[in-house]
């Protein structure tokens, strides 16, 4: 059939020339003025008043504790949530009990919440007129307007990033690799570190760059919980808007500007990690343990 | 080391996958654990490994009350049906992986000794290095029986050892496993659907239905005499004949048999194709015949009865038969059971 294909092919179904061009076209413009644009903006407003003002700001004490508490939020965050994401996802692939499925929808509404409401949610229940405020206050706690608080908002946001990635693959796995290491006679522990976890690495780590971009990039649950206190609990978000209404754009620019660094440096890293495999379930892994698996 | 249930019981959610089922296992013995998908076969064997708990009923393995013995300890080599290799290591990754996880500490030599010595077993010296992936079904079967035979189980379980592999690897991992087995007389348990595979492997089959034991013997015994029409029709193709029981003799349509041990009453007659014959002149059930499948090793015949019941059986290749013809089909012998 196919040796005497010659000449023009027909179009496949869905591919005629206007149609093309002009669906093509339209994304195209859409890119720019929706995503493009706004990255060039952020980079050329920053250095608009030169490259001293741009250092200035970033050096200035404000914006260097804004970093600090961001990479902080981060550095406490992210490893929480990676835990707790490794051991949501075990718990649900490879455990059999009541309420699995009942976990797997709770671990997912962070994604579907706004975060504004879950800011709203911890100032009911930590505020002063919360359910434990006067218990936290009667001992000293501070949770709301301090660090505490910030920490806690953006751990609910990114809470599902790490068991989000982990838990299809888990599944399409199965259980086999486990049992058959724990029949060889390795301990859980053993088990994890050399069997789960070296197939399980990329998509992991995947996870974990995931769930830090938005941990340092987090704005509407930590506005809430925060109180925007100059130097004290501003994250890098809250700093830009903060000195945005200051009418100093060029400073808030330049502080976008570590953050749309911060993008930067995770899409490059998600490409990578994609390319070993992380993020899909892979459809035909010979060697996989259960030939059913399927994309979940 | 010899294996004994006693009464084990099994329940998933509400669904009794194993009811009260007693066997023994003798030291060195292959057993084949036969049945359909459902049977409980496979909760079986992994109660045996200890990866299922049972909710009843106790599991020894010699004298020892192995029941609540974690599957760590319990000190079984499992074969898992899609042989669950570890892909991030090679082949002989995969055999020294027990070893190495062991609490019985071993040296780096002696491991890769054994590991030699596993992969000259399995046939596999050259292929050390390769990552499961890049190995055939068959030598990952293979792989993943050396694996479990490193850490000298007292018990080896398959899990439908060969059910992912086309046919011809089939039979030679057979014939394999049975060699394997002779050489090292480890006491071996395993589950298959396919009754050949049963039959051509096992010591001793044990045949299961809805999670109890309907039957258990010698592949002699089980084949020559089953106990029931279940039996006799999963060993095997069968012709089913509604069948009259009268004074110890069995009529069906124009055909008799004797029988023993039945009740007067309505039964059916269970014959294989290699049990019946066929014969221009009666005594015989009359019967045309309307197709003629020509085999490799006989001539399989297709034949309806006047009662519109179809009827197989083989005859020798030179017998000139042909659609259309019309003449009585007979017994060479047969089983009859009574109905309900």
């Amino acid at each position: 059939m196919s040796a005497t294909r010659t000449g023009r092919k027909p179009p496949r179904v869905g591919d005629a020339p206007v149609f093309r061009r002009l669906l093509i076209g339209i994304v195209l413009v859409f890119v720019a003025l929706l995503i493009l644009a706004p990255l060039v903006i952020i980079g050329v407003e920053a250095f608009s008043k030169g490259w001293a003002v741009y250092r200035d700001t970033i050096l200035h004490p404000d914006t260097q504790h804004a970093i600090m508490l961001t990479v902080l939020a981060a550095l406490i965050a992210v490893p929480v949530n990676t835990a707790f994401g490794v051991a949501a996802a075990w718990a649900i692939t490879k455990f059999d009990f009541r309420g699995r499925r009942f976990l797997l929808v709770v671990i997912e509404i962070p994604f579907s919440v706004s975060p504004i409401v879950a800011g709203v949610a911890y100032l009911f229940v930590y505020g002063l007129q919360g359910i434990f405020g006067p218990t936290l206050d009667a001992w000293d706690i501070k949770i709301l307007f301090a660090i505490p608080g910030i920490i806690l908002a953006s751990m609910f946001v990114t809470a599902p990033f790490v068991a989000r990635e982990l838990i299809p693959l888990m599944q399409a796995q199965g259980r086999d690799l486990e049992e058959a290491a724990t029949s060889l006679g390795a301990s859980g522990w053993r088990t994890f570190l050399s069997v789960t976890l070296p197939n399980i690495k990329w998509a992991l780590l995947y996870g974990v760059v995931l769930c830090n971009a938005r941990v340092m990039g987090e704005f509407g649950a930590v506005s809430v919980v925060s109180g925007n206190i100059r130097g004290q609990t501003n994250t890098l978000p809250l700093h830009i808007e903060l000195l945005y209404h200051d009418y100093q754009a060029a400073g808030a620019f330049a502080s976008a500007s570590i953050l749309a660094l911060i993008a930067v440096f995770t899409i490059i890293a998600k490409v990578a990690l994609e390319r070993q495999g992380a993020g899909r379930v892979r459809a035909s892994d010979p060697s996989a343990a259960n030939p059913a698996e399927k994309a979940l | 080391m010899k294996i004994r249930l006693d009464h084990v019981v099994k329940t998933f959610e509400t669904f009794r996958a194993v009811k009260d089922v007693s066997l023994e296992i003798e030291s060195g013995e292959l057993v084949a654990l036969l049945g359909p998908s459902g049977s409980g076969k496979t909760t079986i064997l992994r109660m045996v490994a200890g990866l299922e708990y049972s909710d009843g009923g106790q599991i020894y393995f010699g004298d020892q009350d192995a029941t609540d013995i974690p599957v760590r300890d319990r000190g079984v080599g499992f074969v898992f049906q899609h042989y669950a290799l570890f892909p991030h290591m090679t082949v002989a990754e995969n055999i020294a992986f027990g070893m190495k996880v062991s609490k019985v500490k071993r040296e780096k030599a002696a491991i890769e000794a054994r590991v030699a010595e596993l992969l000259r077993l399995v046939r596999l010296e050259n292929l050390g290095g390769r990552f499961p992936a890049q190995i055939s079904g068959g030598q990952r079967q293979r792989v993943a029986l050396a694996r479990a035979l490193a850490v000298d189980p007292k018990v080896l379980l398959l899990d439908e050892p060969f059910g992912a592999l086309d046919a011809n690897v089939r039979r030679d991992l057979r014939r394999w496993l049975r060699e394997i087995h002779s050489e090292l007389g480890i006491t071996t348990l395993f589950v298959t659907h396919d009754q050949e595979e049963a039959l051509d492997l096992a010591d001793r089959v044990v045949i299961l239905k809805d999670g109890q034991i309907v039957q258990q013997g010698t592949p002699q015994e089980v084949c020559r005499d089953p106990k029931s029409a279940f039996v006799m029709k999963f060993l095997g193709d069968a012709n089913v004949i509604a069948a009259e029981v009268r004074d110890g003799k069995a009529y069906a349509s124009g055909a008799t048999i004797a029988v023993s041990g039945l009740a007067d009453g309505k039964a059916e007659l269970y014959a294989r194709p290699a049990d019946l014959d066929w014969s221009l002149q009666g005594p015989g059930i009359p019967a045309s015949i309307t197709r003629v499948l020509d085999r490799p090793d006989g001539r399989r015949v297709l034949a309806t009865v006047e009662t519109g019941e179809h009827l197989e059986f083989d005859v020798e290749p030179e017998r000139a038969v042909k659609a259309g013809d019309g003449g009585f089909v007979t017994l060479r012998r047969a089983k009859v059971f009574a109905i309900g």
